[in-house]
């Protein structure tokens, strides 16, 4: 079997970083080939050099056994590459059939006509088994759906070699697999793929062959099915990875936290968004909230940690109703909270890694003094929690936090929150995003804090996650907490059922 | 010597020195056209008019940049707190009318007259930001748009105030404050030899420390920045985010009507308020001050003094026929440059690498800049869940 692509030794340098250094890259015809790194690997600079946004200091591409120069994305296009971006590049007030011809449109006498190409997307569409309605907005349909329409948009400029960039780190565990579904689709029509994700069990799933990139060098080549995902992870990271965190059965102790009857009403949709959450948490355990996104999880953080007004219910930490506490008075009680969207709610961006460190404590005593801060405490104290949980950056404290990786961004808030005085942690999908060292990484931290006797709160999308921490699990369904269960009682089949809402408890007393 | 060398700060500051001399040169393009003979000494009386005269001419940059200062400052510091005061202007208007009319129909002992008519200006200001940053911070009305209407009222208000009360008709003008609300001149105007220096660069010198203190030193700063960079963040951490946006408004109208209060007491200015259909160009001027300061306290005060500075050129460049227009031309060209600054500041940086070479390994080590690894080499997990 032939090469399509081939990327010799290639080389790219960043004023102060090489994010590519010598790296090879060879995709054969008809294959799904995985590109497999960390965040900052350089995966992404690879990809944006076969894609012609950047062009490389060293080495060679080949295209279908010719050298080739790709100066810019129509040039790739004119090689047929095409490219699945992780942000979409989409019109959001176009149609679906807009936006797959947009920049290809047909016209009789200088009017557009979408006739045609309506027909050919509707045949592609049909051929190739992707859902899609053609006169829906962007704004109005889901992340799947749009993804399918960028998958579209490649296919109708008749792409046959697709580039997907970390194409599930928007989707739902059923997208993911009908986005598997349609990958092998392709493949059997002749496409070939490279497929960027730090996703080992995706790898699993689909891909053929895998090359790994750790810190910008190629580390190397393997088929996926000789390899397991152990030996994957200790590529990409360059050390052994544990997936099964060893932990000491949960030593129990009071109620810290106790959800009564929690509703919450959301004012666009004009509907409850949780309906009659109750439950407890302990002190000495880890609950995980699991349920697909978009069943009420966020709002359910919200209404816990205050940025979310219940509209009826109580919440009490440590015998303390504090439902209608303010957000700086329920930090204050002891809950950590290290939020869904750390750019939206986590970090301030634009501001020093240090300055972030101490987002929720700048008020502290230690820090300042008749509201003059105090720099020397704060920067012994912010130089200690960057050793102590090992956060990266280019200048120290100094950095500012918007020029950090993902990982780095996230490690800040970890420090942050869990260095503070706490009795309860709540944690939105700590680890999404992350690359399995990190994820990791987190997962011991929570593990340690629960044999602190911390209480601790995780919501999690992904099941290998609530099954490696948590020792007790709560199913979300619409809104309502559908089961309650010790996680070494149940399995992956059961809580799918529960999580689709094909399966409710019955032991209604023991939610 | 090597720290500020290193810094952020010196790139950023030679990035706005590039600004200048490309404003500069583009100013010198334009009289070259319009009279290649007078130009090159027109241009000379530019660039030298604040020396020129000694300490005279120094003193009249000093109080021409006065209040270009404070309506800097205003702008700069809301907009360092995510805001953006377009009002700066009716702010000021209103200020000047509250300052005036305490100088005017108050009667109290001079020592104390004008300092409490500088604060009645303050008030008069924060006044007319209250509107917006109530609407703003319980509303979410966006401020430019409240800002700039309140530009309009604040115009036919101070119009009909200052006619129903310390009108002269006469003059077509304010009345004369009382010789107890004019600003004192602390000895400065003969320092100088300029009698119409006074205190007020002194104040707007005082302002700039006190503002760069409240962003950089104190808590409640921080509370404001946060509020500004990320209101959802801040208020996660639990800044309340609704009363921080409303302290930042009025300190902004505050300054503007600290501006206007300056201005309008000033001694020998024979500057009065009328009571013509025109919002005050001073607002709008803060603004490019502002820009030109990259908002940064002390680097507005800076671009305050330089426009300060060329506006002082006035008179000589008569003298060599052009029209005072040439100057604004030249300003606004310095703040179209500055929008480049990003660009310039890319050569800067390399010029200081060089430099760094130049002069030894350490600079080149702190210079280099740390690329931003995300964005460079992955961007995997910005805001996936977009």
């Amino acid at each position: 079997m032939s090469y399509v692509i081939e990327m010799l030794n290639i080389t790219k340098a960043f004023p102060g970083i090489i994010a590519n250094d010598n790296v090879t890259l060879q995709l054969k015809e008809g294959e799904i080939h995985a590109l497999l790194g960390e965040n900052g690997a350089g995966k992404s600079t690879l990809m944006s050099i076969l894609f012609g946004l950047y062009q490389p200091d060293e080495g060679e591409i080949k295209v279908r056994g010719e050298v080739v120069r790709i100066k810019n994305p129509n040039d790739a296009n004119d090689l047929q590459i095409g490219m699945v971006h992780q942000h979409f590049k989409l019109v959001e007030n176009y149609t679906v059939l807009e936006n797959i011809i947009l920049g290809r449109e047909e016209t009789k006498f200088g009017i557009l006509t979408k006739k045609e190409a309506r027909h050919r997307i509707m045949e592609l569409a049909e051929h190739y088994g992707l859902k899609i309605d053609l006169d829906a907005k962007i704004e109005d349909i889901t992340v799947g759906m749009q993804q399918r329409v960028e998958i579209l948009k490649m296919l109708y400029r008749n792409a046959d070699i697709l580039i997907f960039d970390e194409p599930t780190a928007v989707l739902t565990p059923q997208e993911i697999s009908e986005l598997m579904l349609n990958m092998k689709n392709m493949i059997k029509e002749g496409k070939s793929i490279i497929l960027i994700t730090h996703k080992l069990n995706e790898i699993k799933m689909v891909a053929d062959r895998c090359s790994v990139l750790r810190k910008g060098k190629y580390i190397g080549t393997v088929e996926v099915k000789d390899t397991s995902v152990e030996q994957m992870a200790e590529m990409m990271v360059g050390r052994k990875v544990d997936f099964n965190i060893e932990r000491d059965p949960a030593k129990i102790g009071e109620v810290v936290l106790e959800v009564e009857g929690i509703n919450h009403y959301n004012e666009y949709l004009h509907k409850n968004d949780l309906t009659d959450v109750s439950f407890k948490v302990n002190s000495g355990e880890i609950v995980v909230v699991a349920g697909i996104e978009g069943n009420g999880q966020s709002q359910l953080a919200g209404v816990i940690t205050g940025l979310n007004t219940p509209k009826s219910g109580h919440i009490v930490l440590n015998g303390e109703d504090i439902t209608r506490k303010t957000i700086r008075q329920k930090t204050l009680t002891g809950i950590s909270h290290i939020p869904e969207d750390r750019h939206k709610h986590g970090l301030v961006l634009d501001f020093n890694l240090a300055s972030n460190l101490i987002l929720q404590t700048y008020f502290d005593k230690r820090f300042q003094k008749y509201g003059f801060f105090n720099f020397k405490a704060i920067n012994e104290h912010v130089d200690e929690l960057i050793d102590q949980f090992d956060i990266r950056s280019g200048q120290g404290r100094r950095t500012i936090m918007r020029s950090m990786s993902g990982g780095n961004q996230q490690k800040a808030i970890i420090a942050r929150e869990l260095s503070r005085d706490m009795n309860l942690v709540v944690a939105v999908q700590p680890t999404r995003g992350l690359d399995v060292g990190a994820i990791e990484y987190i997962h011991r931290k929570l593990i340690n804090l629960r044999d602190n006797n911390k209480a601790i709160l995780v919501f999690s999308l992904e099941l290998d996650e609530v099954f490696a921490i948590a020792d007790r699990i709560l199913v979300m369904f619409e809104g309502r907490i559908v089961a309650n269960l010790k996680a070494d009682e149940t399995n992956e089949n059961e809580l799918g059922l529960y999580m689709s809402g094909s399966k409710e408890a019955q032991n209604e007393e023991n939610i | 010597m090597k720290k500020i060398f290193n810094s952020n700060a010196f790139e950023k500051m030679l990035a706005t020195l590039i600004a200048i001399v490309a404003g500069l040169l583009f100013g010198l393009v334009i009289m070259l056209l319009i009279n290649p003979s007078m130009a090159l000494g027109g241009f000379g009386a530019i660039l030298s008019a604040g020396f020129l005269n000694g300490g005279e001419s120094l003193g009249e940059v000093l109080f021409k940049a006065t209040p270009l200062i404070i309506t800097g400052l205003a702008v700069a510091f809301a907009f360092k707190t995510g805001l953006f005061n377009i009002g700066v202007s009716g702010q000021l208007m209103i200020g000047a009318f509250f300052a005036v009319y305490v100088g005017v129909r108050w009667n109290l002992p001079p020592s104390i007259h004008w300092l409490v008519a500088i604060l009645a200006g303050i008030v008069g200001g924060m006044v007319w930001a209250l509107i917006p940053a109530l609407l703003k911070a319980f509303r979410n009305v966006h401020e430019v748009v409240a800002t700039i209407m309140m530009n309009y009222i604040a115009m036919y208000t101070s119009k009909m105030l200052i006619e129903a009360t310390i009108y002269d008709t006469v003059r077509q003008e304010a009345r004369p404050v009382l010789s107890g609300a004019v600003l004192p001149t602390l000895g400065l105007d003969k320092l100088f030899g300029f009698n119409q220096l006074n205190s007020g660069i002194i104040i707007a010198i005082l302002a700039t420390i006190v503002i760069y203190i409240l962003l950089e030193k104190t808590t409640f700063g921080f509370q404001l920045k946060a509020v500004g960079f990320n209101r959802n963040a801040a208020r996660y951490a639990g800044v309340n985010d609704k009363s921080n946006i409303v302290y930042s408004l009025l300190i902004s109208g505050a300054l503007a009507g600290l501006a206007g209060a300056v201005l309008y007491l000033a001694p020998g200015s024979g500057l009065k308020l009328e009571t013509t259909h025109q919002i005050s160009n001073y607002g709008f001027q803060g603004i490019a001050v502002a820009l030109l300061g990259m908002s940064h306290p002390i680097g507005t005060m800076g671009a305050g003094l330089f426009f300060g500075y060329i506006e002082a050129a006035n008179q000589e460049l008569q003298a060599w026929d052009f029209k005072r227009e040439i100057i604004d031309i030249i300003s606004s060209s310095i703040i179209y440059f500055s929008a480049f600054t990003l660009f310039f500041q890319r050569y800067s940086h390399k010029f200081m690498v060089w430099l760094g070479k130049l002069f030894g390994k350490k600079e080149v080590e702190v210079a280099t800049e740390t690329v931003n690894d995300e964005k460079e080499n992955g961007g995997n997990d910005n805001e996936t869940n977009v």
